[in-house]
């Protein structure tokens, strides 16, 4: 079985720009898999590469195995760009409706009631577009990305104009899909919610791979600090399973022990540390 | 096949709500009325009108061909408004709204789009272009009692010069914005005005350098060389001078005509739109 997004040494200039320079990423099946990075990472350059929407320079995108941008490829993904609009004068239903068409998708009027309806817009069906407000408008992207049922999601910061609520919803939609086997591939700024519904998570810098694994082997520990009448001492890399053994040895030792930190990081300060304070 | 029709409606439902149609449903209302009233004073005063002289033919085949010369420029001109209107942002002005990304990636080639977009904006300009010259030959016909010779053929050459127009504005959308590309393609139909021109002033002068010029240029931009072989064919049958034929258009005479250009514009149609397909394939979005 192929991964539902293979990726493999991909690279991509703009110009004088190297937006990609050389990444591995792979999304497997029924996978959920974050992709972070300071703005301007290449994070939206990999995704449109996966897409078709821009032309890799080097090496090679797959989807379920078919070559990237190809048109069966195209089949199997639904796409939320992070900048994009759905014409004014067409009401929620009726964009839903244009790319079923585009799809040849056959879910017909339930389809679209019920994509609708996760999406939180069940009573907006008949109104228009630029009637909406830009949320809505994203809940409408979101709807229609999950149009024909494609195995593979590629979402560019889906939540980026959504309210806590929404957020939520939209995470709650991740989770249901995901036990439906739908692989995704989410774009994001928000730690806390990569930090939620992730399997996996990949840190982008300047174009390249500088970190990934699930959000707990990211989010480890850091060390122990422990406060002695001699100073704070800090034991780098030991857990929280050493502290008693830390602190016996200290004691032996005749220092005198006011107080123990085990220091965990979380998912934001390995982010902050892998992309060494960069924001672009 | 069903996606072409998706994505032509789709480019037409954007065209309603822009009020492009009205506009141009305005602008024809009042050029038809412009054009009967001219239509009206001239023939009132046909007994003054006098062809060149030993030309042979009289004075309301003569009035009647001219003016319904220039109703053919202001039906071109007008088709050619609504035909960039149709297709300027087709993909780059597009692209930047955000609205072209949506579709691109569903299972619809690019060439499909282009291509349904340039039908789309044909099937919209054609049947105008067809209704407007009716309407002129009809207000010329009753108003003067003057029929062109041929009735159908230059019609469809002005319908055929508006399609090459409309694939040379969506060649244009695939590289420049919107404004950028109004302004680029609505120059391009002013320099095959400028190239009748040239025609008629190297005719005056007797310079047959400044009329291979002329007509080079109806061959570059085939959109011209169709208007001037449908104003060619309004008199075709008449017994007259050359003359008198050259001088018809308002914007210098027909020159350039014949198979070899109905041919020559369809290929160029076709080279246009398989450049735009090829530019739009190799384009990041
Ligand atoms: N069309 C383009 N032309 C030229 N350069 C581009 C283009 N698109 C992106 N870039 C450049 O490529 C790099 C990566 O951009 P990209 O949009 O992939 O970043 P990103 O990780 O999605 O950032 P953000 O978090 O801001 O969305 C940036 O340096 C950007 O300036
Ligand atoms: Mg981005």
């Amino acid at each position: 079985m192929a991964a539902a997004l293979a990726v493999r040494g991909l690279a991509k200039r703009y110009g004088s720009v190297e937006a990609l320079a050389g990444v591995d990423l792979e999304v497997r099946e029924g996978e959920l898999v974050g992709l972070l990075g300071p703005n301007g990472a290449g994070k939206s350059t990999l995704v449109k590469i996966a897409c078709g929407l821009v032309r890799a320079s080097r090496g090679s995108a797959e989807i379920c195995g078919l070559a990237a941008g190809s048109r069966e490829a195209r089949r199997s993904v639904g796409y939320l760009a992070e900048l994009f609009r759905f014409p004014g004068w067409y009401s929620a239903d009726e964009v839903l409706q244009l790319h079923q068409q585009l799809t040849a998708s056959t879910g017909g009027a339930n389809e679209r009631h019920e994509l609708l309806r996760l999406v939180g817009l069940a009573d907006a069906r008949g109104r228009r577009v630029e009637e909406m407000s830009k949320g809505m408008q994203q809940r409408l992207g979101v709807a229609q990305a999950l149009i024909g049922s494609p195995p593979l999601l590629l979402l560019d910061e889906p939540t980026s104009a959504l309210d806590p609520v929404g957020r939520r919803t939209v995470r709650e939609l991740l989770e249901e899909l995901r036990s439906r086997g739908i692989s995704v591939l989410l774009n994001s700024h928000l730690l806390s919610e990569i930090e939620l519904v992730c399997d996996r998570v990949a840190i982008l810098l300047r174009g390249r791979l500088v970190a990934e694994g699930s959000p707990a082997e990211l989010a480890r520990s850091r060390g122990v600090e422990i406060e002695t009448d001699d100073g704070t001492r800090l034991f780098e890399g030991a857990s929280r399973e050493e502290t008693p053994r830390l602190v016996g040895e200290l004691v032996a030792a005749g220092r005198k022990v006011y107080g123990v930190r085990v220091l965990t990081s979380t998912l934001e300060e390995t982010y902050l540390e892998a992309v060494g304070g960069e924001t672009s | 096949m069903s996606s072409v029709l998706t994505i032509a409606g789709y480019g037409l439902r954007e065209a309603l709500r822009r009020k492009v149609f009205a506009v141009v449903l305005l602008l024809t209302v009042g050029f038809l009325v412009l054009f009967w009233l001219a239509n009206h004073f001239l023939f009132q005063n046909i007994a003054n009108i006098s062809p060149p002289v030993g030309s042979g033919i009289d004075a309301r085949a003569f009035a009647g061909a001219t003016i319904f010369g220039l109703s053919m420029f202001g039906t071109l001109f007008l088709g050619v408004v609504l035909a960039i209107f149709l297709t300027l942002g087709v993909v780059r002005g597009d692209a930047e709204r955000g609205l072209l990304q949506p579709l691109i990636v569903r299972p619809v080639g690019r060439v499909t789009l282009l291509v349904a977009r340039w039908l789309g904006a044909v099937a919209v300009c054609a049947p105008y272009v067809g209704a407007v010259y009716v309407a002129t030959m009809l207000i010329t016909g009753l108003t003067g009692h003057w029929w062109p010779d041929h009735v159908v053929v230059p019609g469809v050459e002005l319908a055929a010069a508006v399609a090459v127009v409309a694939a040379l504005s969506l060649l244009g959308s695939v590289f420049l914005t919107s404004t950028a590309n109004g302004i680029a393609v609505f120059m391009i139909f002013g320099a095959g005005l400028v190239a009748g021109l040239l025609g008629t002033v190297g005719h005056e002068l007797s310079s047959h350098q400044l009329e291979r010029a002329a007509k080079i240029a109806a061959w570059l931009l085939p959109f011209e060389a169709l208007y001037q072989d449908g104003l060619r064919q309004l008199t075709s049958d008449t017994t007259g001078l050359t003359g008198f034929l050259l001088e018809l258009g308002p914007f210098g005479g027909a020159y350039t005509g014949g198979n070899s250009v109905r041919l020559w514009a369809a290929a160029y149609l076709l080279l246009v739109i398989a450049v735009a397909a090829f530019g739009f394939t190799r384009r990041d979005l």
